[in-house]
């Protein structure tokens, strides 16, 4: 789960990691007596969405006069905001964060995030921080440190002397350095977090460490003991249809294309998008009914993918397993009378009884083109919607 | 032959009064499963599916002899149960439980290091031994005793790879899906190791996914240590980026990850790679018959 940046920040507060004096305006609140209360000084605007590429895409200003705060504010509240990870609708901007400007004088980057590879907790930090650090990693790699958190040894001394002198800091910076880190490490584990970033920590005018950004992402498997961070979630800043989905109990996400697909599990929901893409075709969705797909959720799952005018072909692709694909087929048959199906749908059928699914497909509809292969389902489809 | 389990291997069940638990069990025993008791605190001394149930391993162990274990306990007390079956000096465990928080997989993975378990999973179908043992939830039926490896981080589509080499006639000896989540037990190269030193195993069938980097390592343990001939799928060539949030995931991963660089790696590793999960078996069938 993704939490927006002024509810991380609360929780650096809460742990100890120094961050700037704010405000948080939020739609609905009087914007000119709000920003007639505050201290009469540059601020920086901040819009709260969840989404990166905020700077560039206009989301975060800068303002000196502070005569001019309240228009700034009440232009950019409650508009949307288009960043090049929000697509082309973007995200609301129901809340502002209104942040003192301070002199920067370095800027450091610092995350902490489950590693894969290392099964551990990565600490990663590099003296270069700010907007184009993935460029720092790619091209001077070297300039990137990373240290593995043993889970029973817990984050050490050593590791954080090496990570100050790796950042280049000053005598009395490894101390708050060591206690910025230990207050993370804490933060992360006591949250079930997936991903602290601080990009970027920054080093002001009297040689303090700031966290002037702040990205924290939960484990969503976690959420069930975190009662406090489920508080945080903004259904705002996720897609309706997306969010329908999930309390469906569908994992669907929308992309552009025309062919709509209906898979069950993810693995295969990818590899059908592919095989779509592959035939020269461009996947509306992804579509993932879950590994034991049932009637109903098939039924569910038609009326989703039907909800977007885009799609103008659709693809079953159901590997009956432990769920036979017979009673696969009903749920279809089912769900097409629900929904005056008035485009043609591709089903393949593999696996647990799928002949006898087939055949309860076939002479059913005009609309309902049974098929045997993964090869001819998707040029199947892929005709359908070019035609 | 086969990895990791055969008709020998005897399996507790931990869950097995749940639903998931019971309705496995009753499916693997119909398989000819060797399931010999099952474990669920509070409901010792009761019998289920015809199964003496026990409230801890350690007591099931006073009385059976156990060679594997499976979890199907709720994902919040998954990482107690694997636990439970490390410290009860389990060889293989087998966690089918999606949704385990990462963290806990953390300290798992630890706790495993120094141990003489294997775990597979969480959040995967299973293992099974075709026409010996299954231990999972994948569908029996689409399965041949034969001669090709199967190992996937994924769940459907491990059964589209199946049931092709079974079409193709080629069978398996075992299939392997060592699940989605990021930090899980076995991993590709243990399954490659482990169908590399099979003499029953003649090819390896690797289904991938984006996200990771295990497959890139996977195409240099390959080249370095697989005479076998390898076919690999990658799922994900069209998955969308997605809200990504923050760089450290791109740092860490140092341009990784996407489905193509890791199509270029199996293939600069000699690996035969298909680009539609269609032609899985008949690449797989070509190799062998050539």
């Amino acid at each position: 789960m993704h939490i927006h940046e002024y509810q991380a920040k609360s929780l650096f507060a809460c742990h100890g990691i120094p961050i700037l004096a704010s405000h948080l305006v939020v739609v609905g609140d009087d914007i000119e007596s709000v920003c007639a209360s505050i201290e009469k000084r540059a601020w920086i605007a901040k819009a709260q969405v969840h989404a990166g590429g905020r700077g560039k895409a206009g989301g975060v200003v800068r303002v000196d006069d502070p005569s001019e705060l309240a228009s700034v504010v009440t232009n950019m509240l409650g508009t949307s905001l288009v960043t090049k990870q929000t697509g082309e609708m973007g995200l609301p901007v129901n809340s502002i964060l209104l942040e003192e400007v301070i002199e920067i004088e370095r800027e450091i980057y610092l995350a902490l995030l489950v590693d894969r590879g290392s099964k551990q907790i990565a600490i990663i930090a590099s003296a270069e921080g700010g907007m184009d650090i993935e460029q720092v990693a790619q091209k001077t790699p070297e300039k990137i440190v990373t240290h593995f958190i043993h889970p029973a040894a817990g984050l050490q001394l050593n590791q954080i002397r090496n990570i100050g002198y790796a950042l280049k800091l000053e005598k009395n910076q490894h101390s708050q350095l060591q206690e910025i880190l230990f207050n993370l490490y804490h933060l992360f584990v006591s949250n079930d977090c997936s991903l602290v970033e601080i990009n970027p920590l920054i080093v002001d005018a009297n040689g303090n460490l700031i966290a002037l950004d702040a990205k924290i992402n939960i484990d969503d498997n976690a959420l069930h003991r975190q009662q406090d961070i489920q508080e945080f979630r903004d259904i705002s800043q996720e897609n309706i249809s997306e969010a329908h989905a999930e309390k469906l109990g569908l994992n669907y996400i929308k992309l552009d294309g025309n062919i709509g697909c209906i898979v069950n599990g993810a693995g295969l929901a990818m590899a059908t998008m592919d095989l779509v893409k592959h035939h020269g075709g461009e996947p509306a969705n992804f579509l993932d009914v879950g590994g034991g797909a049932t009637q109903s959720k098939v039924a569910e799952a038609f009326k989703l993918v039907l909800s977007d005018d885009n799609v103008k072909s659709i693809f079953v692709n159901i590997f009956g397993g432990i769920v036979r694909c017979d009673l696969i087929a009903q749920g279809i048959l089912d769900a097409i009378q629900e929904v005056e199906l008035s485009i043609p749908v591709t089903v393949l059928l593999q696996g647990t009884n799928a002949a006898e699914g087939k055949k309860l497909l076939e002479n059913q509809s005009a609309k309902i083109i049974p098929v045997s292969t993964l090869t001819e389902g998707a040029m199947q489809a892929v005709m359908l919607a070019n035609t | 032959m086969s990895i990791l389990i055969s008709n020998n291997t005897r399996v507790l069940c931990q869950g097995i009064t749940g639903t998931q638990g019971s309705f496995h069990s009753q499916q693997a025993i119909a398989y000819g499963t060797q399931v010999v008791a099952g474990v669920t605190p509070g409901r010792g001394g009761t019998a289920h599916l015809e199964l003496p149930v026990y409230d801890t391993i350690d007591q099931a162990l006073e009385s059976h002899a156990v060679d594997a274990s499976v979890i199907y306990v709720p994902a919040p007390f998954a990482a107690d149960a694997i636990l439970e079956a490390v410290y009860a000096g389990i060889k293989i465990i087998v966690c089918i439980t999606e949704g385990v928080p990462v963290l806990d997989m953390i300290k798992v993975n630890a706790v495993l290091r120094n141990s003489h378990s294997l775990l597979i999973g969480p959040n995967c179908p299973g293992v099974i031994t075709p026409g010996e043992c299954k231990i999972g939830i994948m569908p029996g039926e689409i399965h041949r005793p034969g001669n090709i490896g199967i190992v996937s981080r994924s769940g459907t589509l491990t059964y589209v790879a199946v049931n092709q080499t079974t079409q193709h006639g080629l069978g398996q000896t075992t299939c392997v899906g060592i699940g989605g989540d990021p930090i899980h037990g076995l991993d590709f190269l243990d399954c490659l190791q482990l169908f590399e030193d099979d003499e029953a195993t003649q090819g390896i069938i690797m289904v991938g996914e984006i996200g990771g980097t295990a497959e890139e390592e996977a195409a240099e343990f390959i080249q370095e240590k697989v005479t076998k001939p390898v076919v690999a799928y990658i799922a994900g060539v069209t998955a969308p980026p997605g809200k990504r949030m923050g760089h450290a995931g791109a740092i860490i991963s140092g341009g990784k990850g996407t489905a193509e660089q890791k199509f270029l790696a199996l293939e600069k590793a000699g690996v035969t790679t298909v680009h539609s999960p269609a032609d899985i078996g008949e690449h797989m069938s070509m190799l062998i018959n050539a």
